[in-house]
């Protein structure tokens, strides 16, 4: 099975050719790695397990030397080392494509790769050349990147080819992926799994983090599991299947389909009518489109990134001004109301980005839970707040959803885990049992159990009667829960589909605009 | 916990602070011990110094808060300074305008100079939220306007008999020195101010901590994108924050020049606007931190002559201990990370301790 033979790269033996034995690292109130040991063989890639708050970001972070670990040890080929800070992790041919980019948005791709090691002649930055260098690592790896474009300008795709070539041009040889995937379309997903296999071909070897057991299968080696800071073993991905490792890493068997029963929609909600409207860059985002969503049902929005699904959501949550048309809420015109007002009237939103808009990081989870109702009693008097009335609705909200941080409610947002981040705003939206939620990739960074969780509360809100406007880039999502598809393409409303009556492949025709499907 | 880290890190600064004052003492040739003994009885030695010292103290109480309060809703308020002229010119004007009985005149006094710094600042606060205008450039505009404001408005208006770079002197009625204050105190120039800077630490306090309004502004302060998110008005959150921050800056003015001092000179960027940045960073943000700090400078300042009078040491000691506590305070990450080190080996040794008990 091995792919190539074990390090005899630089002249000395070793197995793996990174080891990291026995760490521990604490945080105030919690033991985020609890004496872990993984190990990566040279030319393998090793997939990271394990439920959102288990450990692995944090281990991750002390490979790269962003943490130091209470104890424990970290060989490279080898050799023990100690990874003070990323320099050294740069150094020792570590390198890592963190979550959230770490990117300069208005400079340009060459001047984001060399960012800190600038090649000079003299005063002036030989930036030909480093332009050269990365055209050539591009084509080498085949991702197929424009060294003079600037970053602002171009996909998230490609802004993570970016930091896979920043790590590239660093000359790493080790790479770690934390949860790549999340923020990529599923067309980027596929191009993301070629680069790697040629990342592989080239000698490289990587750490990957996903929560996606289809990607794990489809491309590491072997797989560490990891639950509550504890390993709890290592697994070869070819013994075993999607539904062993989800088992070994919840610690009971996870179900993978939506259970939910047919139920007649009711009321219109939500009337959409010939909305238009721009985009950022004060172009044409939404030409037209138009909607109905009714009490009861969920109604999935699918299309290709980039095609409306941003604005639409902006616009009817009062983000985005409309350029024209009606907004109709439990048949008011909300067209121009405020957002607070929409809020009131029952609308919530899980939003696309969860650090920008659905968190304020420096808050505590408490704080963050009545972002929306700190004015309203019980939570306030008078515009004096009620810290025990807070405490209390945050302990409901932690309990039911399963938010897991290392100090309970007054842990500040910034330190949980990605994963219960996003169950802290799903819980808080779902908490206000509105009307209509617009839930925006509401599973994203999510560990396969709480999918299911999370999946089984939308139902329940349409089972209750509310109406739920699904937007998410996953087929299979908008496929399991949906009562009807709606598929935008250019900002337009190209078809409605039942689940029941269409398959994939008319949907993804659909939103390529190839097909057009009539109203179902 | 988040408290202690605080406290741990200003008086790491402090101390760090004065040891570096005691060597720049050593370097010229004088005992630092007698220097610091002279430096805190010339601020603590009798009732008269201790007056003198919370009157130094109650001007950057409140420009201190102000910073504060700016940084806590995610502003740099650095126009202190023009909001406490702004301030001081309304004291100053009413002052010597309106002739109303005393208990009259002060109220009036104090919320006219409130409304005028809130006013000062309120401006650059509209300019952000209305058109993303960086608050620093504002502000520091806004300093440049009314000091040449002062300027031209002082000499025209309010001319003192002798002096044209002055205003007349501020009438007894209208200052906010009492006379069972001065006596207490033993005719130092301690004021009214100093009740006005206590009022002023225990409401914002109370507005940061326990009040709806002081949420919006932290989370407007903290993560805009979200506040908005949130249904919160933003743009409004920025200018009231702002405003806000610019009428304890005012406050600050009219205890300066109607309480501190006599009179209003022209030409003159008072410092205690920009002392209120380091107050503020050595504080810690929190209001009460901000109070315990002015009282240290407030020492400082007034001690400083004592000193120099009684010793060889040059007064500009004081503010090069000023200096180089801002210099720590300004690096206390240092601190935070020496702090962690050190509970971390206590709770190390408690735990073997235990160990070993059991
Ligand atoms: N800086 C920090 N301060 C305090 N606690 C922290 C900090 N960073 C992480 N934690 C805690 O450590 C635990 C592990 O977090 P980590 O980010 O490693 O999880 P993860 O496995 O990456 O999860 P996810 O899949 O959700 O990203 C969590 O409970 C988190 O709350
Ligand atoms: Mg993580």
């Amino acid at each position: 099975m091995d792919k190539q033979p074990h390090g005899q790269v630089d002249g000395s033996n070793y197995e793996y050719i990174i080891e990291m034995l026995n760490i521990t690292k604490t945080f105030p109130g919690i033991v985020a790695n609890d004496n872990i040991s993984i190990q990566l063989k040279k030319g393998e890639i090793l997939a990271l397990l394990g439920e959102n708050g288990a450990g692995k970001s944090t281990l991750m972070s002390v490979l790269f030397g962003l943490y130091r670990p209470d104890s424990g040890e970290i060989r490279v080929r080898g050799k023990p080392v100690h990874i003070s800070n990323p320099n050294v992790a740069n150094e020792l041919g570590i390198g890592m494509v963190h979550q959230h980019f770490k990117l300069v948005h208005n400079f340009t791709i060459t001047e984001n790769i060399i960012l800190g090691l600038e090649p000079t002649i003299g005063p002036f930055i030989k930036i030909k050349e480093a332009a050269q260098r990365i055209k050539e690592l591009s084509e080498q790896y085949g991702l197929n990147v424009d060294p003079w474009a600037k970053i602002e300008d171009v996909s998230v795709g490609m802004q993570q080819r970016v930091e896979i070539l920043k790590m590239l041009y660093r000359n790493a040889e080790i790479l770690i992926f934390d949860e790549p995937t999340a923020v990529l379309t599923p067309q980027e997903i596929n191009d993301l799994m070629d680069i790697m296999r040629n990342l592989i071909k080239e000698g490289k070897s990587i750490i990957l983090i996903t929560h996606k057991l289809k990607e794990i299968k489809a491309i590491a080696d072997r797989c560490t599991v990891i639950r509550r800071g504890k390993v709890i073993g290592t697994v070869n991905v070819a013994e075993t299947n999607e539904a062993q490792m989800a088992e070994m890493m919840v610690g009971r068997a996870v179900s993978f389909s939506v259970n939910k029963k047919p139920q007649e929609a009711g009321d219109v909600v939500l009337e959409i009518e010939n909305l238009h409207a721009l985009s950022s860059r004060k172009i044409p985002a939404l030409r037209g489109f138009c909607l109905t969503v009714r009490k009861g049902e969920i109604v999935g929005l699918a299309g290709v990134d980039g095609n409306g699904q941003t604005e639409l959501v902006e616009v009817l949550t009062g983000l985005r001004r409309a350029e024209s048309g009606t907004i109709k809420f439990k048949g008011k015109d909300i067209t121009h109301d405020t957002i607070r007002t929409r809020i009131e009237e029952g609308m919530a939103h899980i939003p696309e980005d969860r650090q920008k808009r659905g968190l304020v990081l420096d808050y505590t989870i408490e704080e963050n839970f009545i972002l929306e109702i700190y004015y309203k009693e019980p939570y306030s008097k008078h515009g004096f707040l009620n810290k025990k009335e807070i405490k209390a609705n945050a302990q409901k909200i932690i309990e039911n959803f399963d938010v897991r941080s290392s100090l309970g409610s007054i842990s500040l947002a910034r330190t949980l885990s990605g994963g219960n981040q996003q169950k802290a705003i799903v819980g808080r939206e779902i908490s206000h049992d509105p009307e209509l939620l617009i839930a925006v990739q509401p599973t994203r960074g999510l560990d396969v159990g709480s999918i299911e969780y999370i999946h089984k509360r939308l139902v329940e809100q349409r089972d209750r009667g509310k109406a739920v406007l699904l937007v998410s880039l996953e087929l299979d999502e908008i496929m399991d829960l949906s009562d009807r598809i709606a598929v935008i393409s250019h900002g337009e409303l190209v078809g409605i589909k039942k689940p029941e009556e269409t398959n994939e492949n008319e949907i993804g025709l659909m939103m390529a605009g190839v097909a057009h499907g009539g109203a179902a | 916990m988040k408290w202690t880290k605080s406290l741990f890190t200003a008086l790491a600064a402090v101390v760090l602070g004065l040891i570096g004052g005691a060597l720049l003492m050593l370097v010229t040739g004088s005992n630092p011990i007698e220097g610091y003994a002279y430096l805190f009885r010339g601020g603590l030695m009798n009732m008269e110094r201790f007056g003198n010292t919370l009157g130094s103290a109650t001007t950057l109480i409140l420009t201190g808060l102000s910073v504060a309060f700016a940084f806590k809703t995610g502003l740099f308020n650095i126009g202190a300074s023009g909001q406490m002229l702004a301030g001081g010119l309304m004291a100053t004007a009413l002052a010597l305008t309106l002739k109303l009985p005393k208990e009259l005149m002060l109220p009036i006094i104090i919320v006219g100079a409130m409304l005028a710094g809130a006013l000062w600042a309120a401006i650059p606060g509209l300019l952000k939220a209305i058109f993303n205008v960086h608050e620093v450039v504002a502000t520091i505009m806004m300093n440049w306007i009314a000091y040449w404001m002062v300027y031209y408005t002082v000499p025209a208006y309010f001319k003192g008999p002798m002096l044209e770079t002055e205003s007349a002197r501020i009438p007894d009625y209208a200052s906010l020195r009492v006379s069972w204050l001065t006596k207490l105190f033993q005719g130092s120039y301690i004021n009214l101010g100093i009740f006005i800077a206590i009022i002023a630490v225990i409401i914002i306090a109370i507005i940061l901590d326990k009040t709806t309004l002081g949420y919006e502004l932290k989370a407007v302060g903290f993560n805009r994108y979200a506040a908005e998110y949130a249904g919160i008005n933003v743009p409004k959150n920025v200018a009231l924050a702002m405003g806000i921050s610019g009428g304890l800056a005012g406050l600050a003015g009219a205890a300066f020049y109607v309480g501190y001092a006599y009179n209003m000179q022209i030409g003159v960027l008072p410092a205690a606007g920009f002392d209120g940045i380091a107050v503020a960073l050595l504080g810690a943000n929190s209001p009460w931190g901000v109070a315990a700090a002015a009282f240290f400078f407030g020492i400082l300042h007034s001690g400083k002559g004592y000193m120099s009078a009684m010793t060889h040491i040059p007064p500009d000691i004081g503010d090069t201990i000023i200096a180089i506590i801002i210099y720590f305070a300004a690096t206390s990450i240092l601190f935070e990370n020496l702090y962690e080190k050190i509970m971390k080996k206590i709770k190390a040794n408690k735990e073997t301790s235990t160990e070993a008990a059991a």
